[in-house]
């Protein structure tokens, strides 16, 4: 579909001159009402001054960011020191979608080697299989995962039965429970782009690797990998994100003990502080630190091309 | 989270109400009024009735105030938050004569603090939270909070603590003694330091999990309401309510009318008809807990009626209510929480 537009060229400017501005519009409007105008809102709220019990008035504070970045004692009258208690809530999130993205990774990227490698008119039958569970609700399946994993559940019962384990192993309520449910729920925004990177990968190029005398390590470190890197990159990011910002997974089987950033913005909205300036902060925040990554990713990878 | 959004076109279609009466918008606790009831509300009446559910006060009053109002007609909060709706501006008023059934409500709850002489809300079913154990997990005696907060050998790691802020910390400060909405330093930092102490022998925090993890046998103890309680026992699980020595929480929860209800008239005649005594008690048969109304008694399940969840040990101490704290000192228990949910 893409060769006939490519096709016409240069041609295509001088086609659509003086009209490029109204056939624009659409996506200004959409980039407008879903990116611009609530994210301003957000930005705004963040500086506001948080009305008892949920809701703001109008006067502008750094409160919120005050808040999230210094301590100031139980009572707030203590000086100021550098606030842990949220930078750790941050970090344990990224932590926790950082071991989401690498079990996907390590799960999803022979898998999606394996799809690829098959001919060509199954491939649609496995792709098929990947995402027939995410036709069920997440909350479904996250749910299901907890029956799943509890102690007098299947998993447990079955390694009692082989005799591996003699106590059932309590992974409900755990951090590796949340990292499992982020894997799932995640696992095929791994798989689909790596997939699409490895059919579009030249496999003579593994052959010449071979003819080389290369081993299968330095191939696939030197060839294969470089090859496919946009599709894991892609992966990457998929997964992380979403997994970063989750408070499904953290709730259910992390057993809501401990604030992930998703939770904690979430309680600031429908919990009893009601703290809307702290949750739109906490919400910045976190969108600067993601673009922050993403914008230094794409720096380095314009540096690389470049040489 | 959970939004049971009862597809209400088609039970008045069921019931034979073909001639619709206008709609009825329902802003309700999970699982905490039978089906069959609001069919029946349906059938008598011809109004259409949508439930949306919520699983805490504080996400209610959130909710609302991030823009639903206008949207309900009526809200089932509880005692201490009627009393912040109201300072709100949030509640819409009625006369007793509004009501036909309006004297069936009990004395004891007909001049209530939270909303003197029953201006805004009318009882809806009041019990209490503590929390149950698992008696083949433990055998020894129950009857103290310690089992929540300096928990015995056999329940540590086994333990769910409701995740709302309201009830955590007034079970908490019960269990010390020390007074709710206290500006006490020393007293504060006490209790937050037994909090943290304790949450290193809880396995989870739920409100709507609360009677799942006790049935499936993940908590073998549960800070949990009286009625939700009972339900878990009927449900298989040998779990006993506790009503510790040093007190517990006591709640009612109350049908409220909302300010710009869009459909005042049907609120209010779904208000009277939960009045009325059978209507109640099907609730009570339902939910467990206890009607504000009287004459409920004939129509009440013996299981019920009889429950050890429902019929406090003669030496049991009196409840407290959750109390309404001023800004700046919520802002000390907002803080507490907050350290506690890390």
């Amino acid at each position: 579909m893409a060769g006939p537009v490519a096709g016409k060229g240069s041609a295509a400017g001088a086609d659509y001159r003086g009209i490029v501005g109204p056939l624009l519009l659409p996506t200004w409007v959409v980039i407008g009402i879903f990116l611009v105008i609530p994210v301003g809102l957000m930005a705004t709220y963040s500086f506001l001054t948080k009305e008892f019990r949920g809701g703001v008035i109008w006067d502008f504070t750094l409160a919120a960011y005050d808040q999230f970045f210094l301590n100031r004692g139980l009572f707030g009258d203590e000086p100021p020191s550098i606030e842990w208690t949220y930078l750790g809530i941050f970090w344990r999130s990224i932590w926790q979608a950082g071991v989401a993205t690498l079990i996907c990774l390590i799960v999803g990227f022979p898998t999606a080697w394996f799809i690829a490698t098959r001919p060509e008119r199954t491939r649609p039958i496995w792709l098929f299989l990947i995402t027939i569970p995410y036709w069920v609700n997440l909350l479904i399946r996250t749910v299901s995962l907890k029956f799943l994993i509890r102690e007098n559940g299947p998993l447990n019962e079955a390694l009692m039965g082989i005799g591996l384990i003699d106590t059932p192993l309590p992974l409900v309520n755990t951090n590796l429970a949340v990292q499992l449910g982020l894997f799932y729920s995640y696992l095929p925004f791994m798989v689909l782009p790596i997939y699409a990177a490895v059919e579009r990968y030249n496999f003579a190029l593994t052959e010449a690797a071979h003819d080389l005398y290369a081993s299968r390590w330095v191939t696939l470190r030197e060839i294969v990998i470089p090859a496919v890197k946009p599709g894991i990159v892609a992966g990457c990011i998929l997964v992380f994100v979403p997994s970063l910002g989750a408070f499904l997974a953290p709730d259910l089987l992390g057993g809501a003990k401990t604030f992930m950033i998703g939770s904690l913005i979430d309680e600031q909205f429908k919990g009893s502080q009601g703290n809307w300036p702290f949750g739109a902060a906490a919400a910045m925040i976190l969108m600067t630190l993601v673009m922050l990554v993403l914008i230094l990713y794409a720096r380095a990878a314009a540096r690389s091309e470049a040489r | 989270m959970k939004k049971l959004i009862l597809s209400s076109t088609a039970l008045a279609l069921l019931a034979g109400a073909a001639h619709a009466e206008g709609k009825l918008s329902v802003y309700h606790w999970f699982e905490y009024i039978p089906q069959e009831l609001v069919d029946k509300f349906t059938a008598e009446t011809g109004i259409e009735v949508t439930i949306d559910t919520y699983d805490s006060n504080e996400a209610m009053l959130a909710s609302l105030k991030a823009g639903k109002m206008g949207q309900y007609d009526v809200a089932v909060p509880g005692d201490y938050m009627v009393e912040i709706m109201a300072g709100e501006g949030l509640l819409d008023s009625f006369a007793p004569a509004d009501l036909p059934n309006f004297g069936n409500i009990a004395p004891q709850w007909l001049d209530v603090p939270f909303d003197p002489g029953r201006k805004s809300s009318i009882p809806y079913q009041w019990g209490s939270t503590a929390f149950s154990v698992n008696r083949d997990v433990y055998q020894g005696d129950i009857n103290t909070l310690a089992m929540i907060f300096d928990p015995p050998e056999e329940l540590r790691g086994k333990i769910n603590v409701l995740d709302s802020q309201g009830e955590v910390l007034a079970l908490a400060s019960i269990y010390m003694g020390i007074p709710q909405c206290n500006t006490d330093r020393e007293q504060l930092k006490a209790l937050n330091d037994m909090l943290i102490n304790a949450k290193q022998h809880w396995a989870s925090f739920g409100s709507d999990t609360a009677k799942d993890v006790l049935v499936s046998g993940d908590a073998a103890a549960g800070m949990i309401y009286n009625g939700f309680s009972a339900k878990a026992r009927a449900e298989g699980a040998n779990v006993e309510y506790a009503y510790p020595k040093e007190g517990f929480v006591v709640w009612m929860d109350n049908v409220v009318l909302l300010k710009d209800a869009p459909n005042r008239d049907n609120a209010l005649k779904f208000m009277n008809f939960l009045l009325d005594p059978e209507n109640a008690a099907a609730v009570t048969n339902y939910a467990a807990y206890t009607a504000g109304v009287t004459g409920v008694e004939p129509f009440l399940d013996d299981a019920i009626k009889n429950s050890p969840e429902n019929n406090p040990p003669a030496d049991a101490p009196a409840g407290s209510f959750i109390a309404v704290c001023d800004e700046e000192t919520q802002k000390l228990y907002d803080a507490i929480w907050t350290n506690l949910k890390k």
